[in-house]
């Protein structure tokens, strides 16, 4: 047997969230009251929907036809010769129909919200993958789309926006605060607040009040479903170590819940370091953050000493957030998930090097889960193995990345 | 009897609805607010509601955003607030509620904040974001040092939670007359009264409506059903449009606030 990993004793992990949607001192329900019976009301219709194997069963046919799952673990043997110990495999979610796991959770609410009567979507979205994602569903079910995202997003990802409004989704601009994820957020906050017997808000990560981080995790369970098996039948064992990126976390648990009760198994979360731990200038929750209540949740936060939000940093827009889903805060506190995060610099090194090893272009969210997991395959060695969720293409950052590299499209 | 409750008693046996306004403090700067604020109370309110400033308020429209974004920049922070209250205090017995948002009262600790509050003259403390099922550490607070809870109820509340909200509740019931953020509209919401007397079914609380109320007419429209209309945004425009002109900021909303007041009689 392989030796404990965690320092805690295993914990049964469907016995989280609580009623109230807590882990253990985190989550929860904080918004208005105008949402309360609408949160209710969603919660119920999942609990309804998770238990239904018509659900299930056309969830599936879904993911598999429109999405295209299951996903490969790919071998990336030339980032190993790279790294120079452990082998590294990339869980392939970038393979996905529109570029990301994020596909695995609009589909599911989507057709959640089908079920519920609810015609018209909004959604929030960051680097435009959950956007894109929510878009697409929206087109093929035949549901009215609002996505809502940050100005200065839409300007470092307007491939992205160009992309929702060809499958008909309508892209509104938040002009508000730095212009990111947490305002466009708030925005959708406000219009779910104003239209809330028409609308389904389709939350983007594992984040929220309840029922959101609960049900955007099992929608992404499948992702560390898929990895145990098919890792189980290349290794013939389990991994040593999983890695992904964390913005508000929701690829992350999707790979990491399957394997929290195996205590071999260690895993490490990668928040976005931007250009160091400096207040503004970064993006990891966990490295310069203390508790605090942000749009609906109880965690991990970046505020000043009154609780204030304060402005973060990241050369990915998915990652450039605030705060941190519960329930990855609350594994961190048991000793279950580590944290590390990357800097942009080191980020825009991985993202290249990526692309050159396996010609694979990685999306830069994910990028800061190879970077760690280059540094740890190293001080591994090399009979061990270790899984990195690559969870996005990085098709949309090309320009970006032209752009900071100085070279003229 | 707390201030809140006495000027209810007050209203009621003058067979009138309270008149709560709204501002954000420190909009659009700390001086500019402690006049405009006294002007009010010059003016016929009855209960002062002061917006904390919050940098992600995300119960609240466009108008409310840019003035917390206005007295955010022009330095206003959580002693800067109490400052206030204190200041306004100086000359007024006329009840001071907070509007504002949990992380605030959660960053430091939420006992110490409501002591401190407590301690500057605040009556009342209405957190848009907490539920009252997640409101344990607040009204406990709140109990403690003597300062009142208001709680929210929407249209979108069934009568089932009702009894829940009232009993977390000590000041009075805000009733949102609609689904959405702060904001004046051209109408008022059509069910009020029948929504008013579903609320009194389970509490005997005052009852005050907010949420788009803008002018004299849709006051009184209001002052009819309710125990107390509150006004924010129509005020909050009044700084909005003379910035920069501290004298026209409190001469605008002194009038406009007069001109508010006379729409809670009840003829």
């Amino acid at each position: 047997m392989p030796t404990a990993a965690a320092d805690t004793p295993s914990l049964d992990r469907f016995s989280l969230p609580d009623a109230g949607g807590h882990f253990g001192g985190y989550g929860g329900v904080f918004v208005p009251e105008t949402l309360m019976t609408a949160l209710q009301d969603l919660g119920a219709a999942y609990e309804v929907a998770r238990h239904d194997p018509a659900f299930q069963t056309e969830l599936r046919h879904h993911l598999k036809e429109f999405a295209g799952r299951p996903t490969e673990l790919y071998f990336a043997e030339r980032l190993t010769q790279h790294g120079g110990g452990a082998k590294i495999y990339l869980k392939r979610e970038d393979l996905l129909h529109t570029g990301a796991h994020k596909i695995n959770n609009a589909l599911a609410q989507a057709i959640l919200a089908k079920r519920m009567g609810k015609k018209r979507i909004i959604a929030e979205t960051g680097a435009g993958q959950h956007g894109v994602a929510t878009a697409a569903a929206c087109a093929k079910f035949g549901l009215d789309c609002v996505v809502y995202m940050g100005a200065h997003d839409m300007e470092r990802q307007s491939l992205n926006v160009f992309r929702m409004r060809l499958m008909g989704a309508e892209v509104r601009g938040v002009e508000a605060g730095q212009k990111t994820l947490k305002e466009a957020i708030n925005e959708a906050m406000r219009d779910w607040v104003t239209n809330v017997r028409s609308t389904h808000y389709i939350l983007g990560t594992a984040y929220g009040s309840h029922p959101y981080p609960m049900m955007v995790r099992d929608f992404h369970r499948v992702i560390g479903q898929e990895a145990k098996e098919q890792i189980l039948a290349r290794e013939g064992r389990l991994p040593d170590e999983l890695i992904a990126c964390v913005g508000g976390g929701s690829n992350a648990i999707g790979l990491f819940f399957e394997f929290l009760e195996e205590p071999s198994v260690r895993m490490i979360g990668v928040e976005a370091g931007g250009h160091g731990i400096k207040r503004g200038e970064h993006a990891a929750r966990f490295a310069g953050g203390r508790l605090g209540v942000l749009q609906g949740c109880k965690t991990f936060l970046l505020q000043d000493a009154e609780g204030q939000i304060e402005s973060t940093h990241s050369v990915s827009a998915g990652l450039d957030y605030a705060a941190v889903g519960p329930e990855h805060a609350f594994y961190r506190d048991r000793g279950r998930i580590q944290f590390a995060y990357a800097t942009d610099d080191e980020v825009m090194a991985a993202f290249q090097l990526c692309s050159r090893l396996e010609g694979i272009i990685p999306a830069l969210e994910s990028t800061h889960a190879i970077v760690e997991g280059l540094k740890r395959a190293k001080a591994l060695g090399p009979d061990k193995v270790i899984i990195i969720n690559l969870s996005g293409r990085g098709d949309k950052d090309v320009q970006q990345v032209a752009k900071i590299l100085g070279v003229k499209l | 009897m707390s201030r809140l409750a006495q000027t209810f008693a007050r209203t009621r046996a003058q067979n009138r609805a309270a008149f709560v306004a709204y501002v954000c403090a420190g909009d659009p700067d700390f001086d500019t607010s402690l006049e405009a604020c006294r002007a009010l109370l010059a003016s016929g309110v009855d209960i002062l509601e002061l917006g904390v400033p919050f940098s992600d308020p995300l119960a609240d429209g466009l108008t409310n955003q840019l003035a917390a974004q206005r007295a955010l920049e022009n330095g206003m922070t959580a002693a800067r607030v109490f400052e206030l209250v204190r200041r306004l205090r100086e000359t007024s017995e006329t009840p001071i509620i907070f509007y504002t948002y949990y992380n605030l009262l959660f960053a430091n600790g939420v006992d110490a904040y409501v002591r401190a509050a407590k301690a500057a003259g605040v009556d009342g403390i209405l957190t848009l974001d907490l539920p009252p099922e997640e409101s344990g550490d607040v009204t406990a607070a709140c109990r403690t040092h003597g300062v009142d809870t208001v709680f929210i109820i929407a249209p979108t509340t069934p009568d089932a939670r009702i009894p829940t909200i009232a009993a977390a509740t000590t000041g009075f019931i805000y009733y949102v007359s609609r689904e959405g953020v702060t904001g004046v509209r051209e109408q008022v919401a059509g069910n009020i009264a029948e929504a008013v007397a579903r609320i009194r079914t389970h509490t005997a609380l005052p009852v005050a409506v907010g949420f788009g109320i803008g002018s004299r007419a849709q006051v009184a429209q209001v002052a009819a059903l309710a125990d107390g209309v509150v006004v924010g945004s129509a005020l909050v425009n009044c700084v909005r449009d003379h910035l920069g002109d501290r004298a026209k900021i409190v001469a605008a909303l002194a009038a406009k606030a007069a001109d508010l007041a006379a729409g809670v009689t009840r003829s």
